[in-house]
C-alpha cells in the first residue's frame, strides 16, 4: 500500500469514527440515526483494514464483531423494556425533559442498532479481506 | 406479578430468544457460557409460550401494540388458539433439539455460531406465529431466511455451500414475491393490519389487483412451504446440513409456510372465490403424491425423510383445500402431530449416523441387535407418520381424510389413502435396512448413543404416543382453534378492543 | 405517469427474472438484485405517485401537513432495502464461498448436494 494512503487512513478512521457518533445522536430529530452512524463506523474500520490489514483493524475493534452485535442487540432490546412497566407494551419508550435536552430510551436502542450494524457489516467484510489475503 | 405476566404473556416467547441470541453473540469467545444460555433460554421460552397458550384458553385472543401505537398503524401481535399452540409445539420441539445439540454439536460448529443462529431462528418462527401484521410477516421471514442460511452452511463443505445456494436463490424468490404482494394489497387497501384487512377487504370490489395479489401469496407461501410444483429446494438443500439442523427445518419452516397460508386464506381471502380452491386442491394431492414417489427411490435416509417432509405438507394443504371447519381442525391436529413426529425421524436418523457412521441405508444395519431401544424409539414416529392405529398420525389422516370424503372431494381422500400407503412402504424401507438386516460391513463396531440423544427422542416419541391414546383433548382444542381461525369477527374485536383493555393512548 | 413507472417496473422485473434464469450464479445474484429493486418500485407506485411535501413534520406542529406524501410506502421500502441489503450481501459471500470450494460458477458444476446420498452407486461412490 502507498505511504500516502496508509496515513490518510488513520486520519480518515478517526474522522469517520467522530461523523458516525454525530450521525447516531443527530438521528434523534433529524435524518441519521444509528444505521447510518454504524455504517459509517464500519466503513472506517473496513478503510483501515484495507490499507494496513485485517488484523490491525480488528485490534482496533478491540471485541469480535459477532460479540459487538449481540452487544448491540442486547442493548437495543434492553431499552424496550421499560416500556412494559409504564403500559405493559414492549419497546414503549420513556422520555425525560432535562432543561432543553430531550433524552429518551429511544436512544438507547439507537446506540444498539448502531453497534449491531458495526458488528454485522464488520463481520462480513472482515471474513472477506482475510480470504482474499489468503 | 402473575397479573404482570398474564398481561405481557404474548411478549415473552418472542422476547426470551431475541434476549438469548444476543447474549450468545455476545458471549462469542466463550462456547460454555454460549451452551448454558442456550439451554436456559430454551426452557424459559417454553415455560412461556406455557403460559402464553394457558391465557389464550382462558381469556381468549391476545393482542398486544409494540410500541403502544394503536391499531390499524402500529404493529399488532395476536395469539390465538392456533397461533398460541404453534408457538408452544416449536418451542417443545426447540428444546428437544437443544438437549440433541449437547450430544450432536462439535466445537467447529458452536464457533461457526450455531447457538446465536439457532435462537435468532427461533425469534424468526415465533414472531411469524405471532404477528398480526402483513409486512411484519415479511420481516420475520427474512428473520427466519438469514439465519437458516448461516444454519445450512454450518460446516461450510461444499455439498452444504451448494445446497445453501439453491436454498438462498428459491427462498429469496418467494420473499420478493411475497413483499410484491403486500405491495399490491397495500395499493388497493392502505392498510398493512391483518385485522384492518380483514375489515376492509370483504367490501371492496374485486379487482385485478387483489386476485394477483392472493395468487402472489399462494406461490410465496407454497415455495416456503414446499408446494408440489415448487418444493424441489427442499430435497436439494436439507439433507447437506448437519442432522439437527435438519430436523429443526423439517418440523418447523415448511410449518411456517403452511401457518402463513393458513393465515392470509382464512383471515384475508376467502378459498371460495377466485379459483382459488381447485388450485390448492390440485397442488396438495400434487405434493402428496410427488413427495412420496421421490422418496421412493433415495437410499439416504436424510433425504427419504425430506421429501416425506413434502408429501405430508400435502395432508395439511388438503384441509385448506376442503375448508370446512372439520378440514382445517383436522389440518391444525395434523400440523401439531407432524412436527413432533417429522423432527423425531430426523433425530433418530441422527442416532443412526452416531451408531453406524452413515446415513446410507444400503451400509447400515444390525441395529435391531445392537441397541433395541433405538428400535423402538424409531418405530413410534415411524409408524405413526404412515398412519398406523392407534398413534397420532392416524387421528390426524381420519380427521383430514373424513372430511375430504363429507367436503365433496372424495378423489382427494382417496388419493391421502394411496400415499399412506407408500408411507408405510418407505418407513419400513427404513426398519428392514437399517434395523432389521445384518450389517453389510466385515467391522461390526456400533457406537453407542449417548442418552442427551436418546432422551429428546424419547419424550417426542411420549407425545406421540400420548396424543395417540387419548387424542380426545387434542382433536377438540383442534376444533376450537379452527373455529377461532375461521372466524375472523373475533379476530378483528379482539385487534381492535385492545386499545381499552391496555390503557394505550392512540 | 403511472403507466410510465409500471412499463419501467416490468422491464426491470424482466431482465431480472431473464438474469435470475441464467447459469452463472453471479448473474443469478444481480437477478435477485434487480427484483427486489424492482419490488421497490412496485411498493412505491402502490403508495401513490403524486408530486407532494416530504413526510416531515414541521417544527412546532404535531402532525404531518395535509399535503404531505404517504410515509408508510417509504418506511417500507426502507425496510426492505436494508433487509434485501442484508441478504444481498450474503448471497454474494456464499457465491464467493462456492466459487472458491467448488471451482465453478456455473450451476452445471454444482453438484456436490445432489451427489451427497444419492440414490445412485455410481455417484454415491465417485463421491465417498
Amino acid at each position: 500500500m502507498s505511504i500516502i494512503f496508509s496515513t490518510m487512513s488513520r486520519l480518515f478512521f478517526a474522522l469517520m469514527l467522530i461523523v458516525s457518533i454525530y450521525m447516531l445522536f443527530r438521528g434523534h430529530n433529524e435524518p441519521g440515526g444509528g444505521f447510518v452512524g454504524g455504517l459509517i463506523a464500519a466503513l472506517g474500520f473496513a478503510l483501515l483494514a484495507l490499507a494496513e490489514n485485517v488484523a490491525t483493524a480488528r485490534r482496533a475493534l478491540m471485541v469480535h464483531p459477532v460479540a459487538l452485535m449481540g452487544a448491540g442487540l442486547l442493548l437495543a432490546f434492553a431499552s424496550g423494556l421499560p416500556g412494559l412497566l409504564s403500559d405493559r407494551s414492549f419497546l414503549t419508550h420513556w422520555w425525560a425533559e432535562i432543561g432543553s435536552l430531550h433524552l429518551g430510551t429511544a436512544t438507547t436502542f439507537d446506540i444498539g442498532v448502531y453497534f449491531v450494524v458495526i458488528g454485522g457489516v464488520l463481520c462480513l467484510i472482515f471474513r472477506l479481506y482475510e480470504e482474499v489475503d489468503q | 406479578m402473575p397479573d404482570f405476566l398474564t398481561q405481557t404473556a404474548l411478549l415473552w416467547p418472542l422476547a426470551i430468544p431475541l434476549a438469548t441470541a444476543a447474549l450468545c453473540a455476545a458471549l462469542w469467545s466463550n462456547a460454555k457460557a454460549q451452551r448454558a444460555a442456550n439451554l436456559a433460554g430454551l426452557c424459559l421460552t417454553l415455560v412461556a409460550s406455557l403460559v402464553l397458550l394457558n391465557s389464550v384458553m382462558t381469556e381468549g385472543i391476545q393482542v398486544k401494540q409494540f410500541g403502544g401505537w394503536a391499531p390499524p398503524f402500529g404493529i399488532s401481535f395476536v395469539a390465538d388458539q392456533f397461533s398460541a399452540a404453534m408457538v408452544v409445539i416449536s418451542s417443545i420441539l426447540a428444546l428437544a433439539a437443544g438437549v440433541f445439540a449437547t450430544a450432536d454439536i462439535r466445537r467447529r460448529q458452536e464457533r461457526s455460531g450455531f447457538y446465536p443462529l439457532f435462537q435468532g431462528l427461533m425469534v424468526g418462527v415465533n414472531g411469524a406465529f405471532l404477528t398480526g401484521d402483513i409486512f411484519n410477516l415479511y420481516v420475520w421471514f427474512e428473520v427466519m431466511l438469514i439465519t437458516t442460511l448461516g444454519l445450512i452452511t454450518l460446516d461450510r463443505t461444499r455439498a452444504q455451500l451448494d445446497g445453501a445456494l439453491k436454498y438462498a436463490v428459491l427462498n429469496l424468490f418467494s420473499t420478493i414475491l411475497f413483499l410484491m404482494a403486500i405491495g399490491l394489497l397495500y395499493g388497493v387497501t392502505g392498510t398493512l393490519n391483518m385485522a384492518d384487512l380483514a375489515m376492509i377487504l370483504p367490501n371492496t370490489e374485486g379487482s385485478v389487483a387483489l386476485t394477483v395479489a392472493a395468487m402472489m401469496f399462494l406461490l410465496a407461501f407454497g415455495i416456503k412451504a414446499g408446494f408440489f410444483p415448487m418444493f424441489f429446494w427442499l430435497p436439494a438443500s436439507y439433507h447437506t446440513a448437519t442432522i439437527i439442523v435438519s430436523a429443526v427445518f423439517a418440523g418447523l419452516l415448511t410449518k411456517v409456510g403452511v401457518y402463513a397460508c393458513f393465515r392470509v386464506f382464512t383471515l384475508l381471502f376467502e378459498v371460495e372465490d377466485g379459483g382459488i380452491r381447485p388450485l390448492v386442491a390440485f397442488f396438495a394431492a400434487g405434493t402428496m403424491v410427488f413427495g412420496v414417489f421421490g422418496a421412493a427411490i433415495q437410499w439416504d435416509v436424510r433425504r427419504i425423510l425430506s421429501f416425506h417432509i413434502i408429501s405430508q405438507i400435502g395432508y395439511i394443504m388438503l384441509g385448506l383445500a376442503i375448508a370446512t371447519p372439520l378440514a382445517l381442525a383436522g389440518a391444525v391436529f395434523y400440523i401439531i402431530h407432524h412436527i413432533v413426529v417429522k423432527a423425531n425421524l430426523f433425530f433418530v436418523a441422527g442416532a443412526i449416523h452416531r451408531a453406524t457412521g452413515t446415513f446410507d441405508l444400503r451400509k447400515t444395519g444390525g441395529l435391531m441387535k445392537s441397541s433395541p431401544l433405538l428400535a423402538v424409539l424409531f418405530l413410534i414416529p415411524a409408524l405413526s407418520l404412515a398412519g398406523i392405529p392407534p398413534l397420532s398420525g392416524f387421528w390426524a389422516k381420519f380427521m383430514v381424510i373424513d372430511a375430504s370424503f363429507r367436503g365433496d372431494a372424495a378423489w382427494l381422500g382417496a388419493v391421502a389413502l394411496f400415499v399412506g400407503l407408500l408411507t408405510v412402504f418407505s418407513m419400513s424401507k427404513i426398519w428392514i435396512e437399517a434395523f432389521w438386516k445384518d450389517s453389510p460391513r466385515k467391522i461390526v463396531h456400533v457406537r453407542a448413543v449417548p442418552v442427551a440423544m436418546l432422551l429428546p427422542i424419547a419424550a417426542l416419541g411420549a407425545i406421540t404416543l400420548a396424543i395417540g391414546f387419548n387424542p380426545e383433548p387434542l382433536v377438540a382444542f383442534s376444533q376450537l382453534a379452527a373455529e377461532t381461525m375461521a372466524d375472523q369477527a373475533q379476530f378483528i374485536a379482539a385487534v381492535f378492543n385492545e386499545r381499552q383493555i391496555a390503557g394505550v393512548q392512540p | 405517469m403511472s403507466l410510465v413507472y409500471a412499463l419501467a417496473i416490468a422491464v426491470q422485473m424482466g431482465c431480472g427474472v431473464y438474469l435470475l434464469l441464467s447459469r452463472h450464479v453471479v448473474r443469478i445474484v444481480l437477478g435477485v438484485v434487480l427484483l427486489s429493486a424492482a419490488t421497490n418500485l412496485l411498493i412505491f407506485v402502490a403508495g401513490g405517485l403524486v408530486f407532494t411535501a416530504p413526510p416531515v413534520i414541521v417544527q412546532g406542529t404535531q402532525t404531518l401537513g395535509a399535503e404531505a406524501a404517504n410515509p408508510l410506502p417509504q418506511a417500507l421500502i426502507l425496510t426492505a432495502i436494508v433487509i434485501g441489503f442484508a441478504l444481498v450481501a450474503f448471497a454474494a459471500a456464499l457465491v464467493l464461498k462456492t466459487y472458491r470450494a467448488v471451482g465453478s460458477v456455473l450451476t452445471s458444476g454444482h453438484t456436490d448436494a445432489e451427489a451427497l446420498g444419492s440414490p445412485f452407486d455410481a455417484e454415491a461412490t465417485r463421491n465417498a
